[in-house]
């Protein structure tokens, strides 16, 4: 590795200045960067966070002076090091790229190529450069993924992407992007699609990374709680404008836009755990399994008390959507029974009756593809009234009227189609909708997770109030620890299709954990910046 | 210590220690069982669709015999000729005979040449289709060489230079030739080529005596009416299938990378695009040998295309079921080839976890 | 910075929402946008329709009317000629295309009754039915169609409904794949889960929840179906065993009078006269293409 001059730590590296890009849909250019600053220093994160479609990815590859094929940069300037990167001929651009401007995707799954060993890929660009042989370079990849904290790092490269874990891919493509010991890395959500006990281990080892070979980094997420612990400075984005920019513990602790304020509002609601002994649902002894394959379920028992909210918390694999199936009936169990109101539910969906169906409802994570795109507001929400009450005409014009104002909508939604609303006002119509029918318990998976923050705490009060205003309860599956505080009464936690423990809230979130507990609660990124580095400090510890 | 397999570079590197694996204990590595189950798959396709062919003599209306021989047939040679096709036996028995006698080349013989006298003066089909048969490859090999790289070119140009002018160009050019008749192409080329420029010849009469150069001359026309024809459909395949494997993440990142845009083609997208060529070529094989029944009719072609269609209105059934055969075999194996190209080329099944 | 205040409220919540327009100006705002190839498309489209409708009022003569001379030349009198056994060439082309397009229209539409119902079951059922509709259908398209065209109507002869009802069959297999690809992609959508879960019936579900939305590509597929059936028809007519004689259409129209085209040198307009209905053939499947092609365009950008 040739020994560049890496300048002084503080330098100005990267300067962006009134960046303007345009997206091509629905036949015309629409603006999704308007006008934005971005400096960087030498050694500095910067950590980019906004909701989706706030332009932060088109942003973060801006600063690489790449736009995406339908996106075009209209005008502002990207100087890099001092030179001028939008007028800069590709040619020259591709020698920065891979050398001294690294990125790392977000799915390394899908950016790894499928027909290339990790360690091919990781040195290629090295080897491009004709300064460094196969072998050197093979073993400084080896070096870099021992710095990653890879298992096998000597062996580990010579494997397929698709015989690697999501972790370790991403962690694989950090140690890529710093082969070449680049000035700027670009970030692009690099930990979204993982696990939290996962993230923590790669976020730890990306913030070494950045660390030991003081790289500058922009690391693009929609965590806050993420951000905190790998930014010096955070700029917050929205529908393409710049809302607010500050340094990290400046940001956290004392926001000055409303909108920055509003991004950790969820966070505020809390409600006080409180219990029953009267269950609506008792689950007992439950396995199930996905056709003749193996049991995703084993001897599962959870009771939810009538007139609250049960979390049912785990993370990919765990068995909480599965759960929820055999509740529904829509996945017969294999052993064991589901009591609702004390009696046995029939396990297959047609063996039910009108009146079981309707008393359990359901809401969907993807309020988008949970309702037909076809049908107006009126149609889906009466549609249940129709079905279950026989409701026609004017009087089901009445009571979606009545519907529509519980969730805070007005008469002007009525005509309309799905695709005419925003992502909160689409789950609002589908809380109607399981509204319509009356019901006991509604069980609600991962509503919120889609949602931006401001709608998530909007849709959490709604529900909430629901629940004071007609007594329903609520099955909650959800991967995030904060909803969990702000809406449930109990917890449940599942493992591998195993309930781990089930208690009030205000129990399991204190010690003493279960081991898992532990693990999983400790995982989730807080606000607090020094978060990480105490996280680790503990586990080393143990 | 890789070891590296010609042609595919570094698709097909292995580690030695996975060479190893092909053999693990007793149990198949994934791709040799992957290829064997798309084989037997094969092998089931063609056995229904021999079935199938079969049982079309079963359909034919009762008095069939009648037709064949003429009205003025006998009972007795009608007898005769329906023991000759064995219709006084079981079917399943039938099927047995005659897919023995197919497996070593025997069709039975052809309806046509027989008369009411119980005179018999029919041909064995073999005879029948085996010259055509080379008639028929031979205009089909000719086109395929020229057509699949040229498609390929035009196809992966397209591609690269998408929404260009050369692009807009070419596509135009391709959806009017996609949806125009071959014959009509024929002829055309006919008008322009034989009929008003008298370069080429619009009989492509040719026979096992001519030269191969005057063989050549013959199948001008026909040849470049089918390339044309395929050229079109598979260029379009080509550009959907390269512009697919161009948007995956990882060619993003390998640009992210700074990977020169050679490189990006070389080393990136065409480890990955073998699969995706393999089966456009296959199609546009398979296409290309239904093209030329209507090529070999414009061209009073003597290849199985024409044969086939001269049995059809002939309702001269064993040639039809052979020529039949023929063709569904060689669209099977064709998609097979394909498949297990894919099959090999897949990274996931070469290097399992 | 922008200092404007965010108080939150359900209803004014406003990220993606369109101009509320109906159905019909919508599709006039389309329409209007439309690329140059697609309105020539339809413009090409809808005088077919109409010269096929109108066929016995537009024609000057009959369909089958014989006259003294055959292989006359262009005239005041027979404006394309006549063909070899003495019929006026214009009417016959204008007759050729009521039959030709009307049969390959009843022919598209079996198809889809067929494909398109199949499709659905086994997408919905997703069981043995569909498993077995789907082993059917991969054996139906392991032989090339047109030469199973060829051997069916060694069997069965070329009526004109023997032809309809062996090329609806074949060609359903393709609609049967397509509408149970689309019919898959939208079962598995949580609506229509939740239809399931509150106990709708089967008909339902089909009729309401999935129909609706795997009409946009069936429609699309309905265009290319037909230049294909169109194709295979013109081909089969061209190779003698498609629609038969008397019945005027264009690819038995080319093949009938193909031996003129020799003659070019000596007589142009009589060599260009067999071409005529085989560019009518392209012409009318080019046009559908246009269209097919920037319907699919517009239909599939407004999911992204």
């Amino acid at each position: 590795m040739s020994e560049r001059d890496r300048g002084t730590k503080g330098d100005i590296l990267l300067d962006m200045k009134n960046v303007v890009i345009d997206g091509f849909s629905d036949e015309r250019w629409h603006e999704i960067i308007k006008g934005i600053d971005l400096t960087l220093r030498r050694g500095e994160v910067l950590g980019l966070i906004g909701e989706s479609g706030a332009g932060k990815s088109t942003l973060g590859l801006a600063a690489m002076g790449f736009v995406r094929p339908g996106c075009r940069l209209t005008s502002g300037e990207i100087h890099f090091d001092g030179m001028e990167l939008r007028s800069m001929p590709e040619r020259h651009k591709q020698k920065l790229w891979g050398t001294r401007i690294a990125y790392v995707a977000q799915s390394a799954a899908a950016a790894f190529n499928p027909a290339h060993k990790l360690i091919d890929q990781t040195i290629e660009i090295a080897l491009r450069n004709g300064q460094t042989s196969e072998k050197e370079a093979q073993a400084d990849a080896i070096d870099l993924y021992r710095a990653m904290q890879l298992p096998d790092p000597e062996n580990i490269g010579f494997r397929f992407p698709h015989q690697v874990s999501g972790g370790q891919l991403q962690r694989a493509m950090t140690a890529m992007a710093m082969a070449s010991r680049p000035d700027l890395i670009i970030f692009d959500e690099p930990t979204t699609a993982l696990d939290v006990t996962t993230q923590v281990n790669v976020l730890a080892a990306m913030r070494d990374a950045v660390e030991r070979f003081n790289t500058a980094a922009i690391y693009i997420t929609h965590d806050l709680a993420v951000v905190a612990q790998m930014a010096d400075r955070i700029k917050v984005l929205r529908y393409g404008v710049e809302m607010e920019e500050a340094e990290t513990r400046k940001m956290l602790t004392a926001p000055e836009n409303e909108y920055t304020k509003s991004l950790w509002s969820v966070r505020s609601i809390y409600k006080e755990p409180q219990t029953s002994d009267d269950n609506i649902i008792e689950i007992n002894g439950v396995d199930a399994a996905y056709g003749k394959g193996e049991n995703v379920l084993h001897d599962v028992n959870i009771k939810i008390p009538r007139g609250k909210t049960v979390a049912i918390v785990g993370e990919s694999g765990s068995g909480k959507s599965t759960m929820a199936r055999v509740v529904t009936g829509l996945l017969p169990q294999n052993r064991g029974e589901v009591l609702f109101n004390g009696e046995k539910l029939p396990p297959r969906l047609k063996d039910r009756s009108k009146e079981q169906l309707r008393k359990i409802q359901m809401i969907y994570q993807m309020a988008d593809t949970a309702m037909n795109p076809r049908q107006t507001i009126k149609d889906i929400i009466g549609r249940p009234l129709e079905f279950y009450f026989g409701h026609k005409g004017a009087d089901q014009e009445a009571k979606v009227l009545e519907l529509l104002e519980m969730i805070e909508l007005d008469e002007s939604f009525m005509d309309r189609l799905p695709e005419e609303l925003s992502g909160g006002q689409k789950q609002r119509v589908c809380i109607a909708r399981a509204l319509a029918a009356n019901p006991e318990l509604i069980i609600c998976d991962e509503v919120t997770s889609a949602l931006d923050q401001i709608v998530q705490e909007g849709i959490l009060q709604l529900l909430l109030k629901l629940q004071t205003d007609i007594g329903v309860s609520y099955i909650f599956i959800t991967h995030d620890i904060a909803t969990v505080q702000a809406i449930s009464d109990e917890i449940v936690v599942m493992l591998q299709g195993k309930v781990v423990e089930q208690g009030l809230k205000s129990e399991i979130m204190e010690p003493p954990y279960p081991e898992y507990t532990q693990l999983l609660l400790s995982s989730v990124p807080e606000m607090d910046p020094d978060w990480l580095t105490e996280l680790l400090k503990a586990r080393e510890g143990v | 210590m890789n070891v590296k397999v010609f042609g595919l570079g570094k698709a097909f590197s292995f580690h030695p220690r996975e060479i190893c694996d092909l053999k693990q204990e007793g149990q198949l590595h994934p791709i040799v069982r992957t290829i064997l189950q798309r084989l037997l798959l094969g092998l089931f396709t063609l056995f229904v669709v021999s079935v199938i062919i079969f049982s079309s003599i079963e359909l034919l209306p009762g008095d069939f015999g009648e037709a064949v021989l003429g009205q003025a047939a006998t009972e007795d040679t009608v007898a005769a000729f329906r023991r000759e096709l064995g219709l006084d036996q079981p079917a399943y028995m039938r099927y047995a005979n005659w897919i023995g006698g197919v497996v070593q080349g025997d069709f039975g013989t052809s309806f046509s040449g027989r008369s009411s006298s119980g005179v018999d003066r029919s041909r064995a089909v073999v005879d029948l289709i085996a010259p055509r048969l080379k008639n028929t490859l031979f205009l089909a090999s000719m086109t395929a060489l020229i057509a699949v790289p040229l498609a390929l070119f035009l196809g992966v140009t397209a591609a690269l230079y998408r929404n260009s002018i050369y692009d807009r160009i070419v596509n135009v050019f391709t959806l009017t030739t996609i949806a125009t008749p071959e014959f009509f192409v024929a002829y055309i080329l006919i008008l322009l080529f034989a009929s008003l420029n008298p370069w080429f010849p619009s009989l492509a009469n040719i026979n096992e005596n001519m030269a191969f150069g005057e063989k050549l001359y013959k199948t001008a026309l026909p040849s470049l009416t089918l390339t044309l024809v395929i050229v079109a459909h598979m260029m379009r395949m080509t550009r959907a299938a390269i512009i697919n494997l161009l948007a995956s993440p990882y060619i993003e990142m390998a640009r992210l990378k700074g990977v020169s845009a050679s490189k990006i083609i070389l080393f990136h997208a065409l480890p990955n695009a073998w699969a995706p060529i393999a089966t456009v070529i296959a199609f546009n094989l398979a296409y290309l040998v239904v093209g030329v029944v209507i090529v070999e009719a414009v061209f009073i072609y003597p290849g199985v295309g024409q044969l086939l269609v001269d049995a059809v209105r002939t309702r001269d059934m064993p040639v039809v079921q052979a020529a039949t055969l023929f063709f569904a075999a060689t669209y099977i194996v064709l998609n097979l080839i394909a498949d297990i190209i894919g099959i090999i080329t897949n990274p996931r099944l070469l290097h399992p976890r | 910075m922008s200092e404007e205040k965010q108080t939150y409220s359900a209803a004014g919540e406003v990220s993606m929402v369109r101009l509320r327009r109906s159905r019909l100006q919508r599709m006039w705002i389309d329409l209007k946008k439309a690329p140059p190839t697609a309105i020539f498309g339809m413009l090409i489209v809808s005088i077919y329709g109409f010269v096929a409708l109108f066929a016995p009022l537009i024609a000057p003569y009959g369909e089958a009317e014989i006259f003294a001379q055959s292989y006359a030349s262009w005239s005041a009198e027979h404006w394309l000629g006549t063909d070899q056994i003495g019929r006026d060439f214009f009417s016959r082309l204008i007759y050729g295309a009521r039959n030709t397009i009307g049969i390959a229209l009843a022919t598209t539409f079996l198809s889809f009754l067929i494909g398109g119902g199949f499709g659905l079951m086994a997408a919905i059922t997703q069981n043995w039915i569909d498993q077995v509709l789907s082993m059917v259908v991969n054996v139906l398209m392991a032989i090339p169609g047109l030469i199973f065209a060829l051997m069916l109507l060694a069997i069965f002869g070329s009526s004109t409904w023997g032809l309809i009802i062996i090329i609806a069959v074949l060609d359903s297999t393709r609609v049967f794949r397509l509408t149970r690809a689309v019919s898959l992609n939208v079962v598995v959508m949580d609506y229509v889960e939740a239809a399931k879960l509150r106990g709708e019936k089967l008909g339902w579900i089909m009729g309401r929840e999935i129909l609706p939305n795997i009409l946009p590509p069936l429609v699309a597929e309905f265009g290319l179906r037909f230049s294909f059936v169109f194709l295979t028809i013109a081909s089969l007519s061209f190779l003698g065993v498609g629609i038969q004689p008397p019945t005027a259409d264009w690819g038995s129209m080319v093949k009938e009078n193909a031996s003129l085209i020799q003659f070019a040198k000596y007589d142009l307009k009589g060599a260009i006269t067999p071409l005529i209905p085989a560019a009518a053939i392209a012409l009318l499947t080019v046009s559908v293409n246009f269209v097919v092609d920037w319907f699919l365009h517009k239909t599939s950008g407004l999911k992204e």
